[in-house]
C-alpha cells in the first residue's frame, strides 16, 4: 500500500517538473509530448473505470472522446462566424462554457449508447460499442460543414483565466491539473459504495441480483461517468492540436485506449496513466526511427503483457488493486 | 400453520427435457423444508425457479400474500427470499468482511452514493462484523484464499446478510468433509430458528437431523411430501430413490 502511495507521487511529481526539464534540455517538444500523455492518460483512467473497475469492456471510448473535440471545434466555427449551431446554439469559445458543454455531449450519448449497448454483455457488448462509435465516425465524415474527411480547425484555444492561449507550458499545467482531478474523483469513486457494487458488478454479476440488486442501472452510471470524462480528454486534445478530425473517433483509437488500460494495469487508476505514457513514449521514439513503428511496438507490447501480466503499475507498484 | 412459499404449477422445458413438470410446493412460515430427490430430479433447476433465474414456461409463485412469479431475482431478494448458491458464489477480490458489507450496503440501500469511502462507515463495519463472528470468518482475507470450509460458510452468510425472511439454500454441504458437515449442520440449526428455509441437500443425515418437512422430487415433480418419518417410510419414496434397504 505506502509503496503504491510512493510511486504515485514520484508519478506526479515527474509529470510536474516536465517543463523544468524541457527548458534545461532545450528540449520544447517535450512538452507536448508531456501534454499528449496527460490528456491520453485522462481517457485511459475514464476507460479503466469500465473497463478494468467494473469490467465492461467498452470499445468504443473513441466516440466520446471524439465528441468532446468537436464540441470545441463546432462551437469554436460557429464564434467565428457569428451562426449558431442547429439553429439555436450560439458559438462559444470560453474554456468554463465549452469544456462542461464537451462533458455534457459526451455524457449524452453515454446515456442513449449505454442505454442500448448494456442489454448485452461479452462479445456483443464489445461489438455494439464498436459500432456505435464506427456510426459517429462515420456522421462527422459526412458533415462538410464541419469539414468531413479532412477536419475542422480554429484559430485558438479555449481561454482558460490566466493562462495565455499561446503559453504551451500553461496548457500543458491546465492539463495536468485535469489529470489530477479525474485521478482524485476515480480514486473516491471506487471507493465508494457506488463503487463497491461496481466492484462487484465485475466480480459476479449474477452475485449483485442474488442479493438484491439489479446491476443495469449501476452499469449506465459507470458508463455515463466513464464517457463523460473521456469526451473532457477529447477538449483538451482538441485544444491542444487546435484541430479536430475523425481521426479522434477512429475505431483504431479505441483500441489505443484499451491497450493503454491494459498495458498500464487495468483496475488500478495510476496503471493506465503509465499505459498512456508508455505508449505515447514509444510511439513518439520509434517513429523517429521509422515510419513502420507499429512493427517494433507491437512485439514490445507482447513482451510487456506476457512478462508482466498485472501490467507496468504491477511491476512499479507492487501487488493489489 | 401458513404458507410463507407457495408454487403451483411450474413448468420449466429445456428443448425435450422437462426439468420442472407440474411442480407443486408449499413451505411453511418458520419451518426448514427439504427439498430431496435423485440427480437430475430438477432440484437446482426449482430453486433457479423461485429465486427469478430462470422464467416459468408455465405456474405460479407467491410468496406470503403477493403473486411474485414475474418479479426479477433482485426485486424477490428485496421482498424477501434470498438463495446461496450450490457451487460458491462469492466476490472474489472483497474480504469476507468486504462481501458481507456490500450485502448489507445494498439490503440498506443508498447503492448510489458515490463520494464517501465504503470501507469507513461503522453502519456498515458493525453489523459485518457481527456475522463474521457468526459464521466464525476471517475478515481480511480475500475470498479466493479462503478455504473451502470458511468459502461455503460465507456463502450461507452472505444470504443471511440479506435479510431475508426466506432462505433456498442450494446444498451448503457440497464439497464439506466429515468435521466441517457436522459444523454446518449446527449453523443450519441455529439459523432455522430465526428463517424459513428450503433446503436442498444430499446429506441424508443432515436432511433428517434438521428438517421439519421433507419434500421428494423425482422427474421434476413432488411426490411425496411430509415428515421425515413419514418419507422414510412411504413405500413411493423408497422405491423411486431412497432404496428398497433404506
Amino acid at each position: 500500500m505506502n509503496r503504491q502511495r510512493y510511486a504515485t507521487l514520484v508519478i506526479l511529481a515527474l509529470l510536474a517538473l516536465v517543463p523544468l526539464l524541457a527548458w534545461a534540455l532545450h528540449r520544447p517538444d517535450f512538452i507536448t509530448l508531456a501534454t499528449q500523455v496527460a490528456i491520453f492518460a485522462i481517457a485511459a483512467v475514464a476507460l479503466d473505470l469500465l473497463l478494468g473497475h467494473t469490467g465492461l469492456p467498452s470499445f468504443g471510448h473513441a466516440g466520446f472522446f471524439g465528441l468532446g473535440g468537436y464540441t470545441v471545434g463546432i462551437l469554436a466555427f460557429h464564434a467565428a462566424d457569428g451562426s449558431q449551431f442547429l439553429g439555436f446554439i450560439p458559438g462559444a469559445t470560453a474554456a468554463w462554457v465549452v469544456w462542461p458543454a464537451a462533458i455534457l455531449a459526451a455524457a449524452l450519448a453515454a446515456l442513449v449508447i449505454g442505454a442500448l449497448s448494456l442489454r448485452t454483455t461479452g462479445v456483443s457488448f464489445i461489438m455494439i460499442t464498436l459500432a456505435f462509435a464506427q456510426m459517429l465516425f462515420f456522421l462527422f465524415v459526412s458533415l462538410k460543414l464541419y469539414g468531413g474527411d479532412d477536419g475542422l480547425g480554429f484559430r485558438s484555444r479555449n481561454p482558460v483565466p490566466g493562462i495565455s492561449p499561446r503559453d504551451n507550458t500553461g496548457f500543458y499545467y491546465v492539463c495536468l491539473v485535469a489529470l489530477l482531478l479525474v485521478l482524485a474523483g476515480c480514486h473516491r469513486v471506487t471507493r465508494s459504495r457506488f463503487g463497491q457494487v461496481l466492484a462487484g458488478i465485475r466480480q459476479n454479476e449474477r452475485r449483485i441480483a442474488a442479493i438484491g440488486l439489479s446491476p443495469y442501472r449501476y452499469k449506465l452510471a459507470a458508463f455515463v461517468l466513464s464517457g463523460a470524462v473521456a469526451g473532457l480528454a477529447g477538449a483538451l486534445y482538441a485544444n491542444m492540436l487546435r484541430f479536430i478530425s475523425p481521426d479522434a473517433l477512429d475505431w483504431t483509437l479505441s483500441g489505443e485506449f484499451m491497450v493503454m488500460v491494459v498495458l498500464g494495469g487495468a483496475g488500478t487508476l495510476m496503471g493506465p496513466v503509465l499505459g498512456a505514457a508508455a505508449l505515447v513514449l514509444l510511439q513518439s521514439a520509434l517513429s523517429q526511427w521509422t515510419e513502420h513503428w507499429m512493427i517494433v511496438m507491437g512485439p514490445v507490447l507482447v513482451l510487456v503483457v506476457l512478462a508482466a501480466p498485472r501490467g507496468i503499475w504491477g511491476l512499479v507498484g507492487g501487488r493489489g488493486r | 400453520m401458513t404458507a410463507l412459499l407457495i408454487a403451483t404449477g411450474l413448468v420449466k422445458r429445456f428443448g425435450g427435457l422437462r426439468a420442472a413438470d407440474g411442480l407443486d410446493l408449499a413451505v411453511e412460515q418458520g419451518e426448514l423444508h427439504a427439498l430431496i430427490g435423485p440427480n437430475g430430479a430438477g432440484k437446482s433447476t426449482a430453486i433457479a425457479l423461485l429465486a427469478g433465474e430462470l422464467a416459468p414456461d408455465a405456474g405460479r409463485i407467491r410468496l406470503g400474500a403477493a403473486d411474485i412469479t414475474r418479479l426479477s431475482t433482485a426485486a424477490r431478494v428485496r421482498a424477501g427470499l434470498a438463495r446461496s448458491y450450490q457451487t460458491t458464489s462469492l466476490f472474489a477480490d472483497f474480504t469476507a468482511l468486504q462481501n458481507l458489507a456490500l450485502v448489507l450496503q445494498i439490503r440498506a440501500g443508498h447503492s448510489f452514493r458515490g463520494w464517501t469511502p465504503a470501507a469507513a462507515d461503522p453502519r456498515l463495519a458493525a453489523p459485518a462484523t457481527a456475522l463474521l463472528a457468526r459464521f466464525a470468518l476471517r475478515p481480511d482475507t480475500p475470498a479466493r484464499d479462503l478455504s473451502h470450509g470458511e468459502q461455503r460458510q460465507l456463502e450461507l452468510a452472505m444470504a443471511v446478510a440479506t435479510g431475508a425472511s426466506l432462505l433456498l439454500l442450494d446444498e451448503p454441504m457440497a464439497g464439506l468433509g466429515p468435521a466441517e458437515s457436522e459444523a454446518m449442520t449446527e449453523t443450519l440449526a441455529t439459523l432455522k430458528r430465526d428463517a424459513t428455509i428450503l433446503l436442498v441437500e444430499h446429506d441424508m443425515d443432515a436432511v433428517f437431523a434438521l428438517a421439519d418437512r421433507v419434500t421428494v422430487l423425482v422427474a421434476g415433480r413432488a411426490i411425496a411430501t411430509g415428515t421425515p418419518e413419514a418419507i422414510r417410510a412411504d413405500p413411493v419414496v423408497r422405491r423411486a430413490y431412497l432404496g428398497e434397504d433404506a
